[in-house]
């Protein structure tokens, strides 16, 4: 199975370098964008086939290290 | 006075943090990351500057989680005291041992230079040797520095007197100017600054002497 982790910036966190990105946008002439925020995927290759217990796992691996909870949340989708 | 210098692949001040000590008249033991124990007898932990495990994942989320770390998180748990320099800080925050986190700084670049810093009002042994509301010159050498932490934690850091030193002209767009930050038991010390690099006369700066000096002075009487 694989499990795919997005991590964010919690709402509220200031992102400096999704400021920069929107600001590197509005130099290019793309206007409208009001809004960036940078995230980061990681993908697991995870042995098993129970989709429930994998999701159990990874939270937990989140929560130990893959994700700083005081600033960031995150979502997982097992496929 | 026993001080205990960790090292991860990637610090680069342990060296440093280590002749600082010493030449306030600490006995310095070095330990590697991998090991599961402190030595006996150990009065502080120094987790050095540099760039452990590459900073790959988080700065200092990995160092957090070394066979080391339980050591140094039992030690802080039973009131041992703890200094953290620039990384070693992150290291402190990703272990839970210091509030808040540090992320990249608000410019996006990285940061050398000599900074001025103005001790708080707090009384602890790290800021003993100086009287509070100095100004002192040391340097930062970071990209990631900017001290986040949410507003309710802000302010009761700074409600309970334990911002240790705040910088003049914030350099990284830390909460609150914060440059260093103590535990609740004002035993634990983050700070991004640099005190290593200017505790030795022959360099010509010395603001940053009397942080050891005073830490092995009052903890050999403790």
């Amino acid at each position: 199975m694989k499990a795919r982790i997005h991590i964010m910036l919690k709402d509220g966190v200031l992102d400096p370098q999704g400021e920069a990105v929107r600001h590197a946008l509005g130099a290019l002439g793309f206007s409208g964008v009001t809004g960036v925020r940078q995230g980061k995927v990681l993908e697991l290759d995870v042995v098993g086939s129970d989709k429930d217990a994998a999701e159990m796992s990874v939270k937990t691996m989140c929560d130990r290290l893959l994700a700083n909870t005081v600033i960031e949340k995150y979502t997982i989708e097992i496929s | 006075m026993k001080a205990a210098i960790l090292t991860f692949p990637g610090s680069n001040c342990d060296r440093d943090l280590a002749l600082a000590f010493e030449a306030a008249g600490a006995e310095v033991v070095r330990v590697w990351h991998k090991e599961i124990a402190l030595p006996e007898g150990v009065d502080i932990v120094g987790v050095p500057g540099g760039f452990s495990f590459g900073d790959y994942l988080r700065c200092g989320a990995i160092a957090a989680r070394a066979p080391i770390a339980v050591a140094v998180q039992t030690h802080a748990q039973r009131g041992g005291y703890v200094l953290g320099i620039c990384n070693g800080f992150q290291v402190l925050t990703e272990m839970g041992l210091l509030p808040g986190a540090l992320m990249r700084n608000a410019g996006l670049k990285f940061i050398c230079k000599t900074v001025t810093l103005k001790v708080g009002d707090c009384d602890c042994v790290f800021t003993n040797g100086y009287a509070q509301g100095t100004h002192i010159q040391v340097p930062i050498a970071h990209h990631d520095g900017n001290y986040t932490l949410d507003a309710d934690t802000l302010s009761r850091v700074q409600a309970e007197g334990r911002v240790a030193f705040t910088y003049s002209d914030n350099p990284n767009g830390s909460m609150g100017d914060i440059a260093g930050v103590l535990s609740q038991n004002r035993r634990v010390l983050g700070m991004m600054p640099h005190p290593e690099r200017v505790a030795d006369g022959a360099i010509g700066a010395t603001d940053g002497q009397a942080m050891f000096q005073t830490l092995v002075g009052q903890l050999a009487l403790a």
